[in-house]
């Protein structure tokens, strides 16, 4: 667009891309009152208090909804736009309660600051008021509709923004109201419980209901920090009163979402305040665990370890770190594993969900992370989701993909075992069998150079290895293709002409890919993919996995893996290895040491005799749960650092009380390498304490010198021995943190990877063929069981389900079932069946649903009353050692 | 479970709404056209019908349910066996209307708009009938009463009850 200039009230202002008046004019810092307007929405224009003078025009025009053009006098505060404004805030307010005395949203809300500014007390029209009973029993969301002004927002933002349309407006005239589907709870309507609608309600008529009578807004504290939930990282802000969190709630112009929470952000803190908060050490004497001190604690966890080095060799002791914790803390966790213990037995959860991303991006291109930004979403002209429930695990980039979808006209490809609601969105859903992806997205790669739709260039200039490709992919016809996969063979092709021909496709993929004895496998042939088709290192491209947890990106650069320090840096490189031998000042373990699964095998076989684990539950997370069972109880010696005495914790010798985040600093690194700060908002409950304190405690009692003031005195260490991390220190951090690669102090750090060329120079095509998944149904177990997450819970619980309202949408655990299969054994919504496989047996409510097809079995693994991980397959893939969590065969039977 | 649940629907014969929507498939526009349609096989808009609706037209069901509810012309509940339309139109209205509406709201238990537990009688206000010289109009199933008072009015509706029994 060619610069435009245009005067308001006088003065000019130039603006080079297309804007609103009300746009242009916040630019001048002049101020316009709106009611229906919320920028994330489109423009509406229905409340007409941002009505401005335009100079020619027959008629005041609504600032909102009208663009800024050349030349255009703009005058928005005369005598006429006054009189108008009032005019209508008097109509609004003549039907509204005036309940401001103890409405919670006053201090807070649009109408009585219009009310205020335009001087209105009373209204000059006497009509009739509507009066209707407060909607109190929806989780999280209290409804009070005679506050309701009827700006649309709510219903516009459930629709624009979260793609959920839950409500609409019902009826019409004077009984016109905001509404579910005949007036139901919005438990059984679409509702994803977001908030959204919340955020966005101009008046008291959406309140949080947690909220209600917990102070108001000027009573409040605002901390600005980073959701502890999952990989997206959004920016949120605590609202304490008197040491509680009283409310959440998202600045409208930070972070990576924008004002814009799901529910397990807005609405899950809880936890924080929970009664069943660890709040001092506890020591296990006869088998009960007693109340300790920390000086106690820490002594006795000091001695034992020491012991065990001492006799066994410090490759006995190994380290679980945690994907919750702060970059800080893992960075101290594996350096005291490494420097005080010396061994490099240190892993975490990552490995049970990306490591096989780490494994295969890193050989592929040299960096194993999503290669764009969330925002880069905006630019895709096609977006392939494979693998990947993002509108369940991801919530927030679930809105940004399906905003491109929608209202930018990206194309979505959609490859799920399940119909799930990304699929609803698709222009092409494509539905392969559990295990089959490498079959399928060599099928892909078949069609395009079939049809010659390679990017050559790209490959000629960037890549290396593409005859060895071309050649095994040529035995993926779509025909062999849809035999392995059940895809047919036009869907694939259809999909494979999409993706290649866009201009701008970007790759978005998660557990489904990862979670397989061919996680490796899988992961390599979306990097072959994308280079075919020279789909990266521009914007609206990449290979994009999506993060779990909250800090899993973050735990992996710190060098919670067993064979890399912070950054990737290997521990089989020696000047890596010297490098921080200086740093630390000690002499550093040569050897590789054990990832998860390897350590619950060493501690079943007594090779491992002591672990230490901060933050992690592999009671429920890890798969063949009965086996982690008979590792930990064999262990000599087992300490748990947690926030909550945790299946996991119940079995250790020493447990210590950790604080959640929103009592400490540090730092997270979100899925698109985003470091970004948290702060801490209330004090530690009881004698909690920070991780990173007890580890400094535990090596100074060990005889290794850790010693810091700080968590941004630990970043500052970070940043000196990480080269990726090295311009990221806490003074550059601000609100929006910083992404790495971000090497020196003046780096802007980097949205897009492998721009240029790729971190390891040229991109390497791998030579992937299809293997079955370790174990496929037979006569026996004639299912297929595959498991994953929901909306509103998290992981192992041990935080979603301390919040009442988040366990009130979906309390019990159940397996979905499809419709076919549910109806040859005569199952229904909600009887009791039992689930077995080769490993275990539970008994879970059944629930069927068009989710699931015929065949495949889903069940969410977040519940220990019936723990989906007694069933999985333990089997590893090869390179990444990932456990197989999506595909095991599986048998059923009727449990009542 | 109760009466007037959504059992009765259960058993709603779903094949002439998906030949409504097939005859509309591929055109713009084509949801309000295949409401009335609905409406005019099933006589109502039967809960699982507009979930078809929904599914396969790809529209949420809180639009469709907010168009139902806009236009006075969907009727969500299935009629009682007898319809009373009572005219609110100017000359009705100016005798009295509002009378006669509040005397069957009070007579039949029942709210402007719903039908009676029984399902005998469904209530709704309705504009000028065309026989404004008898006003106030009320009409039952297809007969006109006219000149009507509240209490006549009440006699009227009970006639209708009685031929039931
Ligand atoms: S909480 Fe979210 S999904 Fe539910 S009604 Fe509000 S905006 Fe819609
Ligand atoms: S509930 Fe709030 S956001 Fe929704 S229409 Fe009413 S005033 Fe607007
Ligand atoms: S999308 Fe993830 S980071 Fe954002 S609020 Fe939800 S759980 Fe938190
Ligand atoms: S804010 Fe512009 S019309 Fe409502
Ligand atoms: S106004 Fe009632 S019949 Fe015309």
């Amino acid at each position: 667009m060619t610069e435009i200039t245009l005067s308001i009230n006088g003065e000019e202002v130039s603006l080079d891309k297309e804007m609103t008046i009300l746009e242009a004019a916040s630019k001048l810092g002049v101020e316009i009152p709106t009611l229906c307007h919320d920028p994330r929405l489109k423009p509406y224009g229905a409340c007409r208090v941002c009505l401005v003078e335009v100079e020619g025009a027959r008629a005041p025009l609504p600032a909102c909804a009208t663009n800024a053009a050349d030349g255009m006098v703009v005058k928005t505060d005369t005598e006429e736009i006054h009189r108008l404004r009032k005019t209508v805030v008097e109509l609004i307010i003549s039907d509204h309660p005036l309940d401001c005395v103890t409405c919670e949203k006053c201090g807070n809300c649009a109408l009585q600051d219009l009310a205020y500014k335009y001087d209105i007390t009373e209204s000059e029209f006497k009509g009739e008021k509507h009066s209707l009973e407060p909607q109190e029993d929806d989780p999280f969301i209290h409804r009070d509709l005679d506050k309701c002004i009827l700006c649309g927002r709510c219903v516009r933002i459930c629709d624009e923004v979260e793609h959920a349309f839950a409500i609409d407006f019902n009826y019409r005239g004077f009984k016109t109201q905001i509404g579910t589907t005949y007036g139901k709870s919005l438990k059984d309507t679409t509702c994803e419980f977001c908030g959204q609608c919340i955020s966005t309600c101009p008046v008291g008529a959406l309140i949080e209901k947690p909220r209600l009578d917990k102070g108001r807004l000027w009573e409040l504290e605002n901390t600005l920090t980073t959701c502890p939930y999952c990989g997206v990282g959004c920016t949120l802000e605590l609202q304490t009163n008197n040491g509680e969190i009283v409310n959440v709630s998202a600045p409208l112009d930070i972070g990576v979402n924008g004002g814009n929470l799901c529910v397990k952000g807005r609405f899950g803190y809880d936890f924080v305040s929970s009664t069943e908060r660890l709040k001092t050490p506890l020591i296990k004497k006869n088998g009960e665990f007693q109340e300790a001190s920390w000086d106690e604690a820490i002594k006795l966890i000091a001695g034992r370890l020491s012991d065990i080095k001492k006799k066994h060799g410090p490759d006995s002791i190994a380290g679980l770190a945690s994907a919750k914790c702060t970059n800080e803390e893992n960075y101290i966790f594996q350096k005291f594993i490494r420097a005080a213990i010396g061994t490099n037995n240190v892993d975490h959860c990552a490995r049970l969900c990306h490591s096989s991303t780490v494994a295969g991006l890193a050989t592929a291109f040299g960096s194993g992370a999503m290669t764009n930004s969330i925002s880069d979403f905006a630019d895709s002209k096609a977006i392939l989701i494979i693998g990947s429930n993002t509108s369940e695990a991801h919530p927030i980039i679930h809105i940004e993909i399906l905003k491109a979808v929608r209202f930018k006209d990206a194309k979505l490809i959609v490859i799920d075992p399940r119909e799930i609601k990304m699929s609803k969105f698709a222009d092409i859903s494509l539905h392969q069998r559990p295990g089959s992806d490498v079959a399928v997205l060599n099928g892909l790669m078949n069609v395009i150079i079939d049809e010659g739709l390679e990017d050559k260039n790209f490959i000629e200039e960037r890549t290396e290895h593409f005859e060895a490709l071309k050649k095994n992919v040529a035995n993926y016809t779509p025909e062999k293709v849809e035999e392995i996969s059940g895809i047919p063979a036009d869907g694939l092709r259809s999909a494979a002409r999409m993706y290649a021909t866009s201009g701008a496709s970007s790759i978005v993929y998660s557990m489904g890919i990862t979670q397989h004895t061919t996680g490796t496998d899988n992961v390599l042939s979306t990097a072959n993919l994308a280079m075919l088709t020279g789909n990266i290192g521009r914007p609206g491209t990449g290979v994009n996995p999506l993060r779990g947890q909250n800090n899993v990106q973050g735990a992996c650069d710190m060098g919670s893996l067993p064979n890399v320090y912070s950054g990737y840096q290997k521990t089989d490189d020696e000047s890596s290895r010297n490098k921080l031998e200086e740093a630390w000042n000690t002499d550093l373990p040569t050897n590789k040491g054990l990832t998860v699964v390897e350590v619950m095998n060493g501690g079943a076989s007594g090779d491992v005799k002591g672990v230490y684990i901060m933050g992690e539950n592999p009671m429920l997370s890890d798969p063949d749960v009965s086996h982690v069972e008979k590792a930990l109880e064999k262990l000599e010696f087992l300490v748990v650092q947690d926030i909550f005495l945790t299946e996991t914790a119940a079995f250790a010798d020493v447990v210590l009380p950790s604080v959640s985040f929103a009592e400490r600093d540090g730092t997270f690194t979100n899925t698109e390498r985003r470091v970004q700060r948290i702060r801490k908002a209330v004090e530690p409950v009881g004698n909690a304490k920070e991780d990173w304190k007890t580890l400094c405690a535990v090596s100074m009692a060990m005889g290794y010198e850790m010693l810091y003031e700080s968590a941004d005195e630990i970043l500052e260490e970070i940043a000196s021995v990480t080269p990726s991390y090295g311009g990221i220190t806490p003074d550059r951090l601000g609100q929006d943190g910083l992404q790495w690669p971000c090497p020196t102090s003046d780096h802007p750090g980097t949205p897009i990877l492998h721009q240029e060329k790729f971190t390891r120079g040229l991109g390497k095509f791998h030579v992937v063929t299809y293997r079955p998944p370790a174990e496929e149904p037979d006569a026996e177990y004639p299912l297929i069981l595959t498991t994953g997450r929901l909306l509103n819970q998290f992981h192992t619980g041990t935080m979603t389900r301390k919040t009442e309202g988040l366990d009130e949408i979906y309390p019990v655990a159940h397996v979905e079932i499809s419709r076919f299969d549910a109806k040859k054994m005569d199952i229904k919504t909600g009887n009791f069946v039992n689930l077995e496989t080769r490993r275990g047996k539970i008994k879970a409510k059944a629930l069927v649903t068009d989710k699931s097809r015929k065949g495949v079995v889903f069940m969410p693994f977040h519940f220990k009353e019936a723990a989906a991980n007694i069933l999985t397959n333990p089997a590893l893939d090869p390179i990444a050692k990932i456990p197989e969590f999506k595909v095991c065969a599986l048998k059923i039977s009727k449990a009542d | 479970m109760t009466k007037n649940c959504d059992c009765q629907s259960e058993n709603i014969d779903l094949k002439p709404a998906l030949d409504i929507i097939e005859s509309y498939r591929g055109k713009d526009g084509s949801l309000m056209p295949i409401l009335q349609d609905v409406q005019s096989i099933y006589g109502y808009l039967p809960e699982t019908v507009l979930g078809t609706v929904s599914k396969e037209t790809n529209t949420p069901m809180s639009r469709i349910y907010g168009i139902a509810t806009f236009y006075s012309q969907f009727r969500l509940d299935p009629v009682g066996e007898n319809l009373i339309r009572v005219c609110h139109g100017t000359a009705c209205h100016v005798s009295g209307a509002e009378n006669i509406t509040l005397a069957l709201e009070t007579e039949l238990g029942v709210v402007d708009g719903d039908t009676t537990e029984d399902k005998q009688f469904t209530l709704e206000s309705v504009a000028c009938l065309g026989c404004c010289s008898l006003a106030p109009v009320i009409m039952v199933n297809e007969d006109t009463h006219g000149n009507l008072t509240p209490d006549k009015s009440k006699k009227v509706v009970k006639k209708y009850e009685q031929r039931e029994h």
